[in-house]
């Protein structure tokens, strides 16, 4: 990705409507963005794009992920601490 | 180099509840207006507000505005005006029916009409018994409210500018506000908004401190816009905090928690709320349970490496009744602290949650400063509204669930006095020939300086300095220091330095012009707390103890007033709590007690 791509992915995964959803997908881009493949970092761009509650609720196990072209990409953010 | 001049008859900055609601207003009343957000609208942090909107419907019990207006005149301990507070207690039941015409799907009850539940402080009949008063949408009452909102505002022809940020204020030579400065992240360009009304409904800023619950777009933007145009903040030292937050993460740990039999925990393995309040022990209120923790931290018996944390056990409790009654708990835990509830206590800290104070308006959402005489002296053009605006209805001490009331209430009444205000279709007035300057020059200075600070570290000293001086429970050798430090901070935050100078996307940047607001919040909190020299609701002070001349430490006499701090100078003057309402009587000083 182009560096203004990232930094419009990071921008979006770091100023959201919840700390909580800021976190974690603050951290994820940090440590594990980069070692997805290209597919996978295709997953996260569209998890990010769920509503804050949405993606908390996925997060924190409340709901699961019915999608399963995405249910990987929620485990490991399920796992990112 | 000339900037793009956009016009357009009202801007409005911020996409929350706030300004969402007030951009209904302006739009359903067909002018042309502007929201710019740095995000876009239905990820503003209204959606992280669950409890619900305070109004009296009266749906399932017998209720009244006056009563609310009670409640809240006594939660905010008198330092609410009163006009406004009953101008939104009130304006309730409206503001509520408004967003049922919105498609706000409401809980209800069999009858069809809106589920009320109870929430602390709110009262039925004068303080006697909790009354169900807070409307909510399940535990997601923000994010329906945005949703509502925003389509309402799509389908009246609101323009939307997302992922842009405010910068500054335009204001002509006779201090009529005729406009903002704002850069568009995806090019770096910096554009006019020419208006005849701005509306600044920014939201909060606790990210000034090192623990706090509010997401990272809470940076004070427009508290910053307002001081640097040399409009005052008002009762900047009220913070609300919240017990706890995971211990550097900010995260809320529900009080749910102690509800099912969590205890709070010092180094020495102390159940220590025994000591603080030996009856209602770890369920005491809010505030007492945050000055305990602050306490034992303080005195050496906080836990972890540096001692800055209590820990809040729950491994007594079955793991079932972890899993069954306090969902989510073990998730936030496990992800935010490392540790699994089950087998290990989970760190705490009280956490900073709402900024009572803000930019001064009246009930109506003008925004104003202080005249002459002492009284309120509107500046043209400038509105504000949602918690970067102090009306003041929280005073001293905020009540659950009239956050999103307030911001409906005089989200709605800003845009209603703006369109009050244009009527007659005045023309623009003409933008000052510098009107971009203030913001080129900041940016400016950013992008040439060598060898500054980063803002990675600014951001820290400003959040370690208000943590460490102006936390939940004050004191005045601290505070002292507080002054000094912020100030030694603030050359830091005059002396940012950023690597990456691209202009399109440029993250970085952004970040420092957040920064530059975040700094003028924090000098504007430590500087009117350590001149208030009382304990007032979520204000309190080691050396303004509770005694029969001054019951929790609250002095009418000298301090039943309002702080205004001014940029300039780091002055901080003072106006009269508004003490009349507007149709009732007054509601009479009594010490506040639950």
């Amino acid at each position: 990705m182009e560096r203004a791509e990232i930094e419009r992915l990071r921008w979006r995964c770091t100023r959201r409507g919840m700390l909580e959803v800021d976190m974690v997908l603050g951290r994820f881009l940090e440590d594990a963005f980069g070692r997805l493949s290209e597919s996978e970092q295709r997953a996260f761009i569209e998890l990010a794009d769920y509503d804050d509650m949405a993606l908390w609720r996925l997060i924190s196990a409340r709901d699961e992920c019915e999608d399963a072209r995405l249910a990987s990409i929620v485990a490991m953010l399920r796992g990112c601490r | 180099m000339s900037v793009p001049i956009l016009k357009f008859d009202a801007v409005v900055v911020g996409a929350g509840g706030a300004g969402l609601r007030s951009a209904i207003q302006l739009s359903e009343a067909g002018l042309k207006t502007a929201v710019l957000s740095k995000v876009f609208p239905t990820r503003s942090h209204t959606v992280a507000a669950q409890g619900g909107v305070a109004a009296s419907l009266g749906n399932s019990e017998e209720d009244h505005w006056r009563w609310h207006m009670y409640d809240t005149v006594k939660g905010s301990d008198w330092l609410g005006d009163q006009d406004s507070i009953e101008y939104m207690c009130k304006k309730a039941v409206e503001v509520v029916v408004d967003l049922e015409h919105y498609g706000m799907p409401f809980d209800r009850i069999d009858n069809g009409k809106i589920y009320q539940r109870p929430f602390g402080g709110h009262m039925s009949n004068f303080g006697e018994k909790p009354v169900r008063r807070a409307c909510a949408a399940a535990d997601r009452t923000g994010h329906a409210m945005l949703h509502a909102m925003y389509q309402r505002n799509v389908k009246a022809n609101t323009q939307f500018f997302v992922e842009w940020m405010a910068l500054d204020l335009i204001l002509d030579a006779e201090g009529v506000v005729v406009g903002v400065s704002a850069m568009e992240m995806e090019t770096g360009q910096i554009v006019i908004f020419h208006a005849r009304a701005v509306i600044f409904a920014t939201g909060g800023s606790g990210r000034i401190f090192a623990f706090s619950t509010n997401a990272f777009i809470n940076t004070g933007d427009g508290l910053g816009m307002a001081a640097r145009a040399g409009v005052p903040l008002e009762d900047m030292e009220f913070w609300q905090f919240h017990p706890t937050g995971v211990a550097g993460a900010g995260v809320l740990i529900t009080e749910g928690v102690r509800g099912e039999g969590g205890i709070l925990r010092n180094a020495k393995n102390e159940r220590f709320m025994e000591r603080y309040a030996p009856n209602a022990k770890d369920l005491a209120s809010r505030d007492v349970v945050s000055r305990a923790m602050t306490t034992e931290i303080k005195e050496g018996r906080g836990c972890g490496p540096n001692k800055d944390y209590v820990l809040l056990d729950i491994t007594q409790l079955e793991p079932e009744k972890i899993m069954k009654r306090l969902p989510g708990i073990r998730e936030i835990s496990i992800q935010f602290a490392g540790v699994d509830p089950i087998k290990a206590p989970i760190p705490v800290v009280p956490t900073a949650h709402y900024q009572m104070g803000g930019i001064p308006t009246s009930y109506d959402g003008r925004v104003v400063a202080l005249g002459a005489d002492g009284g309120n002296v509107v500046v043209p053009g400038f509105y504000a509204a949602g918690e970067c605006a102090c009306a003041s209805v929280h005073g001293a001490n905020r009540l659950g669930t009239n956050s999103l009331l307030d911001l409906l209430v005089f989200g709605k009444s800003a845009g209603d006095s703006a369109l009050e205000d244009l009527k007659g279709g005045k023309a623009h007035r003409e933008l000052p020939k510098d009107a971009a300057d203030r913001a080129r020059e900041r940016i400016d200075a950013i992008d040439r300086r060598r060898g500054g600070v980063s803002v990675h570290e600014a951001r820290q000293a400003i959040a370690r300095a208000m943590q460490d001086h102006a936390g939940v429970f004050r004191f005045a050798d601290l505070l002292h220091k507080g002054v000094a430090q912020i100030l030694e901070v603030e050359k830091m935050v005059r002396n940012l330095e950023i690597k990456d100078k691209s202009l399109v996307w440029n993250t970085a940047r952004v970040e420092a012009l957040e920064t530059e607001n975040l700094i003028e919040v924090a000098k504007a909190t430590m500087i009117s707390a350590e001149a208030r020299k009382e304990s007032r609701g979520a204000h309190v002070r080691d050396d303004a103890p509770d005694t029969p001349e001054f019951p929790n430490g609250r002095n009418d006499k000298e301090w039943l007033k309002h702080s205004l701090w001014y940029r300039e100078g780091n002055r901080v003057a003072y106006k009269p709590v508004r003490l009349k309402p507007l149709t009732v009587e007054t509601v009479a000083l009594k010490t506040r007690s639950y």
